[in-house]
């Protein structure tokens, strides 16, 4: 089988997999719910990646832009307009637009200096989500407000009730969003971003401008980001501060670098086990804490390609 | 209305120099290995617990002595086994592998120490007020004072004078050409680590005497002291002494003017200082860049 | 590079092989919630066992547990013994809610206790009310959850922060003057406890010296007790919960504050008194339960039991909320014949708790216009030094009934909507 025909066949076991979900799911003590936040937060983690491991810039902050689509489509929710697609729109503008803002403050930092730097704005974030109790509801989050059916012409879709619905729905979001991502990638763009990522000053020497470049991708990935706040907004019917806090970027980028930050579906694979294990071990015992920062551990010493890289170096022998 | 500022100036300059003494640690570790350690709070935890557990049997000021030094030796192995790995690799992974030590610290010390908060008790000579009028100045707070005013004198003396603390300064300007001149750059990674978490376990004797003791405690200081070495400029310790006095004393006077702003103030510092002066106050341009 | 590679190997299979150990060993240690059975009735319970709130917690689900003992020794609900499912919501809504989701989807709980933490608590809350099941809060404080956001499948313990003010603020006023000064903590609940506690100065025609509006997790309270003092009032009360009231009541005894200002509060916890240096426990307060009633029927067997079970330590109030929480529903389930939400819903209005659940002195009922149960205000001091039992650390001088504290059930704002 060839290279193309691999890749090819590989896609297209992963559709089958996520379409058929939620016949699946429930057979391996999985429960349709869980499949929608996956999606979302492998979503997440593959905007992260975006950034990360396409273009080799680390943000560990990256879940502000989370937190704000996921507020930012509450609050259309909640006072302006009972809509689920204008909630989506206004969350992954809210990111997407003051990630760009401020990328284009730090564009000029890199590595641990940037990474700090961009944990610090989301804790801005984080904080006057707290404190500006009176809008987001602070430490209660925001609520309440529902993920309203959408109207699509010729039927009504229930997805409040019914979470098969709502399952689909997500993944036709998610489809899209991985469909872009998937095609900026490809893009001469997306094979500038690699040669930056391969060697930033040979880049340089070649005439790219490379903070440009940089800031783009960085402004990409937050509206990516935040669409996929929006959609755990829709998942669990409210926002609150944790989903900009800095343990939450954590997580992210965790899954990303446990599935493959070098592939472009490792983040989700990441997501997986990452939301399964959390899942799993923290209903058999309290100490599940220690069992997540092992996972940390390990994987950073032993496994830093991930499992998809793994998997790679021992197929190539 | 001036005596109020002033006491609150007084007051942000005594929460300030204990964010110096964690900020320092922190800032060491990040010079030198260009580690982020967020399990530096999980550090200043464990010298907290440890001093609690040492102090029926040495007292306070044997637990004072003895915690630090046990919790850079922790720190210490932790850096052998773990940390050192990680180092010639993207800071990634090192941010990540301290991200998940975190994570196993404050889990750690809830299993073995409980969920519930201990007091640590303090000398009673020092919980006193320093006077009627002063009342807020107790003795052990200015106790926490010269504790971090002897710290940094002492290192600043360990890192201008002697050949391990030249070495340590030579080498976060240029560790290859320091490691060309012979010098074992891996020992020098591990003491400087250790001396940094040696800092962060005083800190947690310190915070233990002033807020008791809880597991969670550490996550909440790591955030200042972050800010202070961005205010003061990565890179630079002074930079990070002045950062740390700074967003104190500016935290003290919001306290007193602007009470729910007193958190606040300290990110609002350090977006202006990032917008008008990126690298920092006393930070050199391209240093981590 | 080969050798690196396949020493590398060898740690790799060893790393895997001692997680298996340990995960082994961690799946058969006692720490391990339940295992799954067949044919009983599921509870599930999800409070947050790790960040702030673990201590409350675990008290919490020692009172669950015990409940849960004694209704299977005298036969179970309807003959069918109750299984307990236990998740954490790890202090995070979202992982609350997916719990909550993950109990009634996969798991099939008929019955849900939590949160101790009031925004979780209202998001699962949500969930329960979605998925008809029936719900239990057993310790999250903030009115909405029996005022505007109350629901019908929704019941709650715990006292609401107008219950804990108007059980305090009489005695503080008339006892201790009139102006009082506030340090609340900065968040929703705060605010709700400030506001509740202020209107009844208000009623009583006092005043307010000042409120200090201090961040979450303020170490340093200095700024504020400086404030505090220069205002010069009769009381000074002290809102933070946890480890932030700890903090601000050990700086307010090293500053000598209440040599001069009596320092009060509403809502105080054994947890935290256990917490604090003698010299802090300083105050009135009001506690939710409290574990010494000599000659109230119930209380000293209840304590005997929790005490064998919890490695020797007394009962505090959130172990009664748990035991009170299970206890409600086997009590209802089996005295209506079923396991049907809406009728048990229907049935838990008015139902008033018997003396071996309610552990106090006064009449302990649900009311049915906002299903809030009407539990006593234990008011009193804290004490510095224990006389008998160390942890005898709160000398209680009334016990306030529920509906007195309680406003009438047309002020709090709830209309419940039952399903058709």
């Amino acid at each position: 089988m060839s290279e193309t025909h691999r890749k090819l066949a590989a896609l297209a076991a992963i559709w089958v997999v996520l379409v058929c979900a939620p016949l699946w799911m429930p057979l391996v003590g999985g429960y349709t719910a869980l499949g929608s936040r996956v999606l979302v937060l492998g979503l997440a983690a593959m905007s992260v990646n975006f950034l990360l491991g396409f273009t080799g810039v680390l943000s560990f902050g990256h879940a502000a832009w989370f937190g704000l689509g996921a507020y930012g489509c509450g609050l259309i929710l909640k006072f302006i307009a009972l809509s689920t697609p204008l909630g989506l729109l206004a969350g992954t503008l809210l990111g997407g637009v003051l990630g760009g803002m401020l990328g284009a403050l730090i564009v000029r930092r890199r590595g641990v200096y940037f990474a700090m730097v961009t944990i610090a704005f989301g804790q801005v974030f984080y904080y006057i989500a707290f404190q500006w109790s009176s809008l987001t509801g602070g430490d209660d989050g925001l609520r309440p407000f529902y993920r309203q059916p959408l109207h699509l012409g010729f039927t009504t879709v229930d997805i409040l009730q019914n979470s098969t619905a709502f399952y689909y729905f997500v993944l036709i979001c998610f489809a899209a969003a991985v469909a872009l991502m998937g095609f900026l990638l490809r893009s001469p763009f997306g094979r500038t971003m690699l040669a930056i990522r391969e060697n930033e000053r040979r880049a340089r020497f070649l005439g790219i401008p490379v903070e440009m470049h940089i800031w783009i991708a960085f402004t990409l990935s937050c509206f990516f980001m935040a669409f996929a706040g929006s959609l755990y907004a829709l998942v669990n019917n409210f926002a609150d501060p944790r989903g900009l806090h800095y343990s939450q970027s954590g997580d992210f980028v965790m899954m990303a670098v446990m599935g493959g930050m070098r592939s472009f579906w490792g983040p989700l694979l990441g997501a997986v086990v990452f939301v399964v294990l959390q899942d799993y071990v923290s209903s058999i015992t309290v100490n599940w804490q220690i069992f997540i920062g092992l996972t940390f551990v390990v994987v950073v010493l032993f496994f830093p390609r991930g499992l998809l890289g793994f998997l790679q170096a021992r197929r190539r022998g | 209305m001036t005596q109020l500022i002033l006491f609150n100036v007084t007051n942000g300059l005594i929460i300030g120099a204990f964010y110096v003494l964690m900020a320092l640690g922190l800032s060491l570790i990040l010079n030198l290995s260009n580690v982020i350690n967020f399990a530096h709070g999980g550090f200043l935890v464990i010298g907290g617990y440890i001093a609690y557990t040492l102090e029926p049997y040495l007292g306070f000021w044997g637990a004072l002595v003895a915690s630090p030094f046990l919790t850079a030796i922790i720190g210490l192995a932790i850096e052998r086994v773990m940390i050192s790995r990680v180092y010639g690799r993207d800071p990634l992974y090192s941010l990540l592998l301290t991200f998940g030590l975190a994570f196993i610290f404050e889990d750690g010390t809830r299993f073995i120490w409980g969920a519930n908060g201990k007091p640590f008790a303090i000398p009673a000579f020092l919980s006193q007020p320093l006077s009627n009028e002063f009342f807020f100045i107790t003795g052990y707070r200015l106790f926490m004072v010269a504790m971090v005013a002897v710290m940094v004198s002492l290192l600043f003396l360990f890192l201008r004078y002697t050949r391990v603390g030249i070495r340590i300064r030579a080498g976060t300007l240029d560790l290859e050409t320091v490691s060309a001149l012979g010098v074992n750059v891996r020992a020098l990674r591990s003491l400087n680590f250790a001396v940094g978490i040696f800092l962060a376990g005083l800190s947690g004797v310190l915070a233990g005497g002033q807020l008791g003791l809880e597991p969670t405690m550490g996550s909440g200081l790591l955030m200042p002291s972050f800010i202070a070495i961005i205010v003061g400029g990565v890179g630079s310790l002074p930079g990070t002494l002045v950062g740390g006095l700074l967003i104190g004393v500016a935290s003290g006077i919001t306290a007193a003017v602007f009470p729910s702003a007193s958190e606040a103030i300290m990110y609002v510092l350090m977006a202006v200082v990032l917008l008008i002066r990126p690298r920092g106050l006393f930070g050199e341009e391209g240093m981590l860049t | 590079m080969s050798r690196n590679s396949v020493s590398t190997k060898l740690d790799r299979r060893t790393v895997i092989k001692a997680a298996a150990a340990a995960g082994v060993a961690q799946f058969a240690s006692p720490f391990v919630w339940s295992a799954r059975a067949a044919d009983t009735i599921k509870v599930g319970m999800i409070d947050p066992f790790t960040g702030v709130y673990a201590a409350v917690a675990q008290n919490e689900l020692i009172g669950v547990k015990f409940a849960v003992e004694q209704i299977n020794a005298k036969g179970g609900v309807l003959g069918r013994k109750i299984e307990l499912l236990v998740e954490d919501s790890a202090n995070d809504v979202g992982t609350g809610v997916q719990k909550a989701q993950k109990l009634i989807d996969r798991d099939g709980i008929q019955f849900l206790i939590g949160d101790v933490n009031s925004g979780i608590a209202l998001a699962i809350a949500q969930v329960s009310n979605e998925k008809k099941v029936l719900h239990v809060v057993s310790g999250g404080h903030t009115d909405g959850i029996t005022g505007k956001d109350c629901h019908w499948n929704v019941y709650r313990v715990c006292n609401t922060t107008k219950m804990e003010a108007n059980s305090v603020a009489e005695l503080l006023f008339n006892k201790y003057g009139k102006k009082w000064h506030f340090i609340t903590p900065d968040y929703a609940f705060g605010h709700t406890l400030q506001e509740a506690a202020a209107a009844d100065l208000q009623k009583y025609g006092g005043t307010m010296t000042g409120n200090e509006l201090a961040p979450l997790g303020t170490n340093d309270w200095s700024a504020y007790l400086i404030k505090a003092r220069a205002a010069n009032p009769d009381v000074l009360l002290v809102l933070p919960q946890g480890l932030d009231m700890v903090n601000c009541l050990k700086q307010v005894a090293q500053f000598g504050i209440q040599k001069q200002i009596h320092v009060a509060g509403l809502q105080q916890e054994l947890e935290s008194l256990e917490a604090m240096p003698p010299e802090a426990r300083i105050g009135t307060w009001m506690f939710e339960w409290y574990w010494k009633q000599p000659g109230v029927p119930g209380v000293e067997k209840f304590v005997a039991d929790i005490r064998k079970r919890s490695g020797g330590k007394v009962p505090t109030a959130r172990t009664w909320f748990g035991y009170t929480s299970m206890m409600t529903y086997a009590l209802v389930a089996n005295r209506e014949k079923t396991l049907d939400s809406v009728k048990l819903a229907k049935a838990l209005g008015n139902f008033e708790l018997p003396a071996d659940v309610k552990l106090q002195p006064n009449k302990c009922y649900y009311r049915k216009g906002d299903h809030q149960l009407m539990t006593s205000a234990f008011v009193g001091e804290a004490v510095e030094v224990p006389a008998g039992d160390p942890e005898d650390l709160f000398k209680v001088d009334t016990i306030v009934a529920g509906d007195k504290t309680s406003p009438p059930e047309s002020e709090t704002g709830c209309a419940l909507q039952w399903p058709a």
